[in-house]
Formats: structure tokens, C-alpha cells, sequence
């Protein structure tokens, strides 16, 4: 099975700095992928390669068996790769609905009907648990409402590779159970890239597990691997290699 | 008078313009470069350097140079002290909002040319030069007091060159240009270096001008075409580059005069113009400046 | 959306209403300033798209007020075309002309932008002067009365006429003011918010801003020259001081006056900046002062204007 995303010595460096090395990554349809690492790895940089913000300086990424490393970001999100950011970066100074409603109108193809764009944001409103909230501001939303209506505003473009920068961040723990339910029924329909920190969401939710570390992948495998993995644990925890530990 | 004569003429009519020039949007280069404010009335500091200048000089009797030298001292002052007031009463609590200061700054260059022409009048007034000796070059005289104010203002050049890299104020001046957070967390006091940066631009303009208003009259709306000549030299030469702002002037001023003398100075203009909005959009940070931050 | 299209319909069509109305009270001095004012608003209705909507603060607009100005009035002055050729010469012109500044002027942002759009607006005012031969510079084309005339079926509107004039204006106000509402409430409009908020991630949501943006730029550049040409047209003069860097600041004042991104913004900036001028010059040749002390008050304490403070104090369905 051809893989959905595959990226192709794609490198990113400024001046001196090698922010993404060469990197060979694919990730299959329907598949949840982590990328995790230690602070400055260069995930973030990554899936901005992926998605068009950052442009390379090297490589080749094919998604659904086309090339578009060349491809502007709007073109991107026209294809299906949807991105929520790392720094909430929703439009303060509009209602949910609102914001909800733009990327709604971009996907809709028959007719902009007001049912139509009403109907759409209020489904995706409804998956992530807003709804009751449309009419507020988004600025004034709580930090993990704010993030849910990335959320929303990634899954009403009807992506087929989402991709969540740090999603739990400043999320409380009853939050973070909600938003692994979430996740599970988005990655029904589409294919997940995970950027987290938190390590328990990780193990859950991952299929696999993509770990960068300066720039480069460290490691690659499914979450228990990793967990086990010594030079994974070094990476992160600057402990010296112990022997052949547990294999 | 043959070409060559001619050429020359017009190339020292250049130097005096690219002095003045040079001298004009340096100031206007370090309030661009430090505090990333677009100053729109820098136009009217100058022409209020020139007005105060034959004010000075008009209350001054007697040989007119001592007028002139009262008027060089005194006249930057007090526009330092006018641009000082108005950066702490309108700028300061615009928090330097790009959009917002060019609005306000263009509110000051309509207040101030409303001043000069309510208190000054719509006349243009001349002031005497401290000396008229005429240098004999082979083809023609050339004023004496041309050629002084390209000295004078190479001094100045040289004088905020070494202000800039080799004293601490400089120093500290290069440093909140380059990264205002960064200087604010070692203890610099970007307010204040704001201030004072936004003074010394005005002052510039104002020095400028008083070099200048011996040749060419003081004139209320004398501020217009340097304020647009000053752009396109901080433009082209790439903000917070002083080398690039003393080419650039040098490469404008030059060819606004030969321009100008032989054909029209309307069509010097609009080059020169039409010059800085291509370099904006194609080469946005100049012939010499870094790309910002 | 919070939306009561009614309301906002039933407002707009009240505001037509009135001014209709008002043709019939007004003593002739004010119904002149008005017919004037109902012009210079739906310049500054094509500049509030561009600044108020998309958040593109240019500082070049003369250029496209004059765009419509001079190509309405040199066709009129040397090729003696009719009032409806001359319009559509000065709106095409217009339009011609901000599709190339915006091919141009959108590479850039911020204030890079700003002084691009004035650059080239100078330039534009350096080559009316340059090109006296035909627009006589600050002298100007004065339009003969006789040609200020549209010959409608059989009958002939003499727009020279005060009443006539007055409605003429009123029209096109009520025109753009129609397509300026319709604009806001769609997609378009919307997407043109976005852009403003967070351009990136409005990209990011799939669309092409800078495509976006060059629409906006030509329906502003649009609507600004129609109100150029339909100044020459209906007060019969076109000269360089209109083209000049002053009638760039102007639009934005009365902008910010009236309240950026709202429908009647304009109207009431204009209106209000307009009688402020005329009552101050009765008093004191000092109208600058009044401009440039507006202008700081504005920046400093009022940024939303008018009906922009309206709109978030009391009335949150404005559009």
C-alpha cells in the first residue's frame, strides 16, 4: 500500500543551522503518527515543511502521490493536509461560529446556501464539544476551548492528513480524556500526524511513533518500542546508554 | 558653456543636494532603523530648521555669520526639542504601532505646516550665508559657501559614524535597533533611547536645513521634495546602514541635479520615485541593508 | 452570524430614504455641499474596502480618484464623448489601473505597502504635471455645462441642474452603499476579514489570499474612480490638487472619522470632516490645524471612529 505522505531528504537549514537534516518520513492512510522529541528538534519546522509554512531548502515531499514540495500552503489545505498551530492562532476577534464558518465555506462546493454553511459548522462544532458556544467571541474562550476550536476549524476543511502541533498543551486532564476520543473518531476518516509532549497521550493514542532529535529521526516505531528504546531515553534524558538493559 | 562645464556644474549642484540630503535621511534612516517608525513630518523638522534659522538670524544684526552660527546652534535645538515633546505625548502611547504613528505623523506634518504658515506666512524668505567668497575653478565661479556646506556636512557624516561605533551611546543606539527586546533585557532603556533617537532625527533634518536655507530660501511647504528624495535614499540604500544611506544619497543626489539640468527636475522626480517603489517591491532591503528581522 | 439582515437592510434603505428626502428641504448652499459629500463618500466607501475590510492601509489612493477624474474629464475635454463613454472610460481606467498597482504593491506589506501605494500615487501626480500639454497641471479642465448632459430616450437630464446633480450623486451613492453591504455579508467579504485578522491562517484554511487581496484592491480602485469621474462629471473640473497626496490622507481620515469596516462609516466621516472644515475656514484660514489635530485625536483615543464605537458600545448587529 502506497503511503499517504512521504517526504524525501527534506531539509530545512538556516544560515548554519540544520533545523530539519534530511529527513526520509512516510506515514501510511488511516494511521496515527506521534513525532515527539526534546525541545528544538525541529518538529514543529517539520510539519511546517509539510504543510507550506516553511519552505525547504532540500527535498521532495509527495502526498497522495503527488509532488508538492512547490506547492503554496493555501494549495495545501486545498488538497486535504489541515493544520492546527502550536500558538493558539485562531481569529480572536470573531465568534467560534465564525471561525468555524471559513474554513467551512472553502470546502463547500454546492451552492453557498446559508443552511449549508450552517449545517457544516455546527457538525464540527459538535465533534469537538463546543456547540453552545458558537456565539462567543474566540478570544475570550477558555485556553482549551480555544485549542478544541482549532480542532474544529482543522476538521470542517475535511482534511485527509490532519495535522495537531502540541493539541493538549494547557488542556486539564478531563480535557485531554475528551480530546484522545476525539482524536480516535477524527482518525476514522482521516490520517493523524501528532506533534505531543505528553507521553501517556502518546502511548495511547499512537499507532507509531516518529522521534526527531536535532533535526533528524532518532527513531522509529510502535510506542512500546520506543518507550524501551536507549537512545531514545538518552535523548531526552541525557542519562548515559546503560548496556543492552531490558533489549 | 560647453558640455563638460556644464557637466561639472551639475555634478557640484549634485554634491551640495546629496550633502544635505545625506545628512536628512540619516535621520530619518536611525528613526526607521531603531524604532521601525515611519516619520512622514520629517519633512516639516527640516522646514522648521529652516524657518527658525531666519528667525534666529533675522533677531541677530551685525556680520551674518554670527547670525548664521547662532542660528546653527539654536535652531536643532529647539526641533529636537518639538520632535521630543511629540514623541512622548502622541508616539509613546501609540506603542509605536506602525500603522498608528505614520497616521500621527502625518496629523504632525499638517499641524506644523499649518504653524509655519500662520506664524511664518506663505513668503519665502532668504538668509544671508556667513560668507560670500566664490572659488575661481577653470570654466566658472562656483560659491564658496556651496563647497563649505559638502565639508561641513562630510564632518557631521564622519562625526555621528563615530558617535554610532566607537562611543557606548552608539552603542547602545545600534544594539536596540538590531533586537529592542534583547537590549530591554540587558538593562537598556528602550524608551528613553527611543526618545532620544527620534530627537537626533530631527535634529538632523534641522541642521540639514540651515546648511541648506542660505541657497535656497525658507519656505513652508519647503519640506515636500526632500522628505520624498529622503525615502528613496533611505529606500535604496537599505535601513540602518549608514554607508548604504551616504552612497545612496550620494547616487541620488547627483543624479536629481544632472537630471535636473538637462532635462526637467518633474522628470528627476518622478525616476527617482518610481526608483524607490520598484526597490520596495522587488528588493525590499535596499542595495545594502539585511533583510529585517 | 449574529445577523439581522433586516435590520441592516431596513437602516441602509432609511438612510436613502432620508437623503432622498432631504433633496427637497435643503436651502440650495447645503443641498451643493451635500451632492458634494455624497461624491467624496463613495470615495471613501471604495477606500474603506481595502482599509477597513481587508486591512490594507494604503497611502496612495488619489491615484485611483484620479484615475477616474482625468480619464472622465480628458475624454470629455479632447474627444468630446458623452457623460455614460466618459464614465465607463474613467471606472475602466480606474480599474486598469489598480489591477497593475496591485500586481505590484501586494508583494509587499505593512508599511513597505504604504509607501509603495504613495510612491506610485506621486508619481501618478508627477505625470499629470509632466503631461500639461494635455491635463493643464494645476490650471485644470473646466467641462463646458452643455457637455455635463445625459440624452435619455428622448428626454435630456441636465446634470448641471442642482436637482438633478443631487440625485445623480445620491444614486451612485446608493449604488455603492448596496454593493458595499452586499460585499460585506458574503463570502468574499468575509474571507477579506480573515485575511486581516490572520493572514496566515487564512492560507493556511486554503485560500489564496493574494488573490483575494488583488480583488479587493481592484473593486476599491473601482468604486474610487467612479467617484473621480463622477466629480468631473457633475462639478466640472478636474485639476492636479485633486490628484495630489492630500486627496490620499482625506479618505483615510474619513474613514477612521466615520468608523473602519462599517457600511455608513464613510458617510458619516465625510460628512462630519467636511462641515468641521467649512466651519473652522469661516473662522480661521487654519483648516490644516483642524486636519492634522483630527487625525492624531483620532489615532490616539478613537481608533474605531463613530460608528465603530457605536458598533461595539450599543449596536453589535451593525454591518
Amino acid at each position: 500500500m502506497t503511503p499517504l505522505l512521504t517526504t524525501m531528504g527534506l531539509s530545512r537549514h538556516y544560515g548554519g543551522l540544520m533545523a530539519v537534516d534530511r529527513v526520509d518520513f512516510s506515514v501510511m492512510q488511516g494511521e496515527i503518527r506521534a513525532i515527539i522529541g526534546p525541545n528544538g528538534a525541529g518538529k514543529t519546522t517539520f510539519v511546517g515543511l509539510i504543510c507550506g509554512r516553511v519552505q525547504p531548502t532540500e527535498g521532495m515531499i509527495v502526498f497522495d502521490g503527488n509532488d508538492i514540495t512547490n506547492l503554496p500552503s493555501y494549495q495545501r489545505a486545498r488538497l486535504g493536509i489541515a493544520y492546527t498551530f502550536q500558538i493558539t492562532s485562531v481569529f480572536a476577534n470573531l465568534t467560534a461560529y465564525d471561525n468555524v464558518a471559513l474554513p467551512v465555506l472553502r470546502t463547500l462546493t454546492d451552492g453557498r446556501a446559508r443552511g449549508a454553511v450552517h449545517a457544516g459548522v455546527m457538525a464540527a462544532l459538535e465533534r469537538v464539544g463546543l456547540v453552545g458556544r458558537e456565539n462567543m467571541i474566540a478570544g475570550t474562550l477558555s485556553y482549551g476551548h480555544q485549542r478544541l476550536l482549532e480542532v474544529a476549524m482543522g476538521l470542517a476543511l475535511k482534511p485527509r492528513l490532519l495535522i495537531l502541533d502540541e493539541p493538549t498543551q494547557g488542556l486539564s486532564d478531563g480535557e485531554i480524556d475528551n480530546f484522545i476520543g476525539l482524536v480516535r473518531e477524527i482518525a476514522r476518516d482521516a490520517t493523524v500526524l501528532l506533534i505531543e509532549h505528553n507521553m501517556p497521550v502518546v502511548m495511547e493514542l499512537a499507532d507509531r511513533v516518529t522521534v526527531m532529535n536535532a533535526g533528524r529521526i532518532l527513531a522509529e516505531g510502535t510506542p512500546v518500542q520506543i518507550r524501551a528504546n536507549a537512545a531514545v531515553q538518552h535523548a531526552y534524558l541525557g542519562t548515559p546508554e546503560e548496556g543492552a538493559a531490558d533489549g | 558653456m560647453a558640455f563638460g562645464p556644464h557637466l561639472l556644474l551639475a555634478t557640484l549642484e549634485g554634491l551640495v543636494t546629496a550633502a544635505t540630503l545625506a545628512l536628512m535621511a540619516l535621520g530619518l534612516s536611525l528613526v526607521f532603523g531603531v524604532m521601525r517608525v515611519v516619520n512622514v513630518a520629517h519633512g516639516e523638522f527640516f522646514m522648521l530648521g529652516a524657518v527658525l534659522a531666519w528667525a534666529v538670524a533675522s533677531a541677530f544684526g551685525g556680520h551674518p555669520a554670527i547670525g548664521f552660527a547662532a542660528a546653527l546652534v539654536i535652531s536643532p535645538l529647539v526641533v529636537g526639542a518639538i520632535a521630543l515633546v511629540a514623541e512622548r505625548l502622541v508616539l509613546k502611547r501609540l506603542n509605536y504601532n506602525p500603522e498608528a504613528t505614520i497616521v500621527a505623523t502625518i496629523g504632525m506634518l499638517y499641524i506644523i505646516q499649518q504653524a509655519a504658515l500662520s506664524l511664518y506666512g506663505p513668503e519665502a524668505r532668504p538668509v544671508e550665508a556667513p560668507f560670500t567668497y566664490r572659488i575661481m575653478l577653470p570654466w566658472f565661479g562656483y560659491s564658496g559657501y556651496k563647497l563649505a556646506v559638502i565639508a561641513a556636512s562630510i564632518l557631521l557624516l564622519g562625526a555621528t559614524w563615530y558617535v554610532l561605533t566607537r562611543t557606548r551611546a552608539g552603542m547602545v543606539m545600534r544594539a536596540t535597533q538590531y533586537d529592542s527586546e534583547t537590549a530591554q533585557a540587558f538593562g537598556i532603556p528602550v524608551e528613553r533611547v527611543y526618545a532620544g533617537v527620534f530627537a537626533v532625527g530631527a535634529m538632523l533634518a534641522a541642521i540639514a536645513a540651515v546648511l541648506i536655507v542660505p541657497i535656497s530660501q525658507a519656505h513652508y511647504l519647503m519640506g515636500r521634495d526632500p522628505l520624498l528624495l529622503s525615502f528613496v535614499v533611505v529606500i535604496i540604500g537599505g535601513l540602518g546602514s549608514l554607508r548604504g544611506t551616504v552612497v545612496a544619497a550620494l547616487l541620488i543626489g547627483v543624479s536629481d541635479g544632472i537630471v535636473s539640468v538637462f532635462f526637467s527636475p518633474t522628470l528627476a522626480k518622478i525616476i527617482a520615485t518610481l526608483a524607490v517603489a520598484m526597490v520596495l517591491v522587488f528588493r525590499p532591503q535596499g542595495l545594502f541593508g539585511t533583510a529585517a528581522r | 452570524m449574529n445577523e439581522s439582515p433586516a435590520k441592516a437592510i431596513a437602516l441602509h434603505a432609511g438612510v436613502i430614504a432620508l437623503l432622498f428626502g432631504l433633496n427637497f428641504v435643503l436651502p440650495a448652499y447645503h443641498h451643493g455641499v451635500l451632492a458634494r459629500v455624497l461624491v467624496l463618500t463613495v470615495f471613501a466607501m471604495g477606500y474603506n474596502l481595502l482599509f477597513g475590510y481587508a486591512g490594507l492601509l494604503s497611502l496612495g489612493h488619489a491615484m485611483f480618484f484620479a484615475a477616474g477624474l482625468y480619464g472622465a474629464g480628458m475624454t470629455m475635454y479632447h474627444l468630446g464623448w458623452g457623460v455614460p463613454a466618459a464614465f465607463l472610460a474613467g471606472l475602466a481606467a480606474g480599474a486598469v489601473l489598480s489591477l497593475v498597482i496591485g500586481l505590484l504593491a501586494l508583494r509587499t506589506k505593512g508599511v513597505a505597502f504604504m509607501i509603495v501605494t504613495m510612491m506610485f500615487a506621486q508619481v501618478l501626480y508627477l505625470l499629470i504635471y509632466y503631461f500639461s500639454v494635455w491635463t493643464r497641471g494645476d490650471e485644470g479642465l473646466v467641462i463646458q455645462q452643455q457637455a455635463r448632459a445625459i440624452e435619455l430616450g428622448g428626454t435630456r437630464l441636465d446634470l448641471t441642474d442642482p436637482t438633478t446633480r443631487y440625485m445623480a450623486a445620491l444614486f451612485l451613492f446608493s449604488v455603492v452603499l448596496v454593493i458595499t453591504l452586499a460585499i460585506v455579508r458574503s463570502s468574499f467579504g468575509r474571507v477579506l476579514v480573515a485575511i486581516r485578522e490572520n493572514e496566515e491562517r487564512t492560507k493556511m484554511l486554503g485560500y489564496d489570499t493574494l488573490a483575494n487581496k488583488l480583488a479587493a484592491m481592484v473593486a476599491s480602485g473601482a468604486i474610487c474612480a467612479a467617484a473621480g469621474a463622477a466629480y468631473v462629471i457633475l462639478f466640472g473640473y478636474v485639476g492636479s490638487t485633486l490628484a495630489s497626496v492630500q486627496y490620499s490622507i482625506l479618505p483615510l481620515l474619513w474613514v477612521l472619522l466615520g468608523g473602519a469596516s462599517t457600511t455608513l462609516g464613510p458617510l458619516v466621516g465625510t460628512l462630519f470632516m467636511y462641515y468641521a472644515v467649512d466651519v473652522t475656514s469661516a473662522h480661521t484660514s487654519a483648516y490644516m490645524l483642524v486636519v492634522g489635530v483630527a487625525l492624531i485625536l483620532l489615532v490616539l483615543y478613537f481608533p474605531k471612529g463613530i460608528l465603530g464605537t457605536v458598533r461595539d458600545r450599543w449596536a453589535r448587529w451593525l454591518p
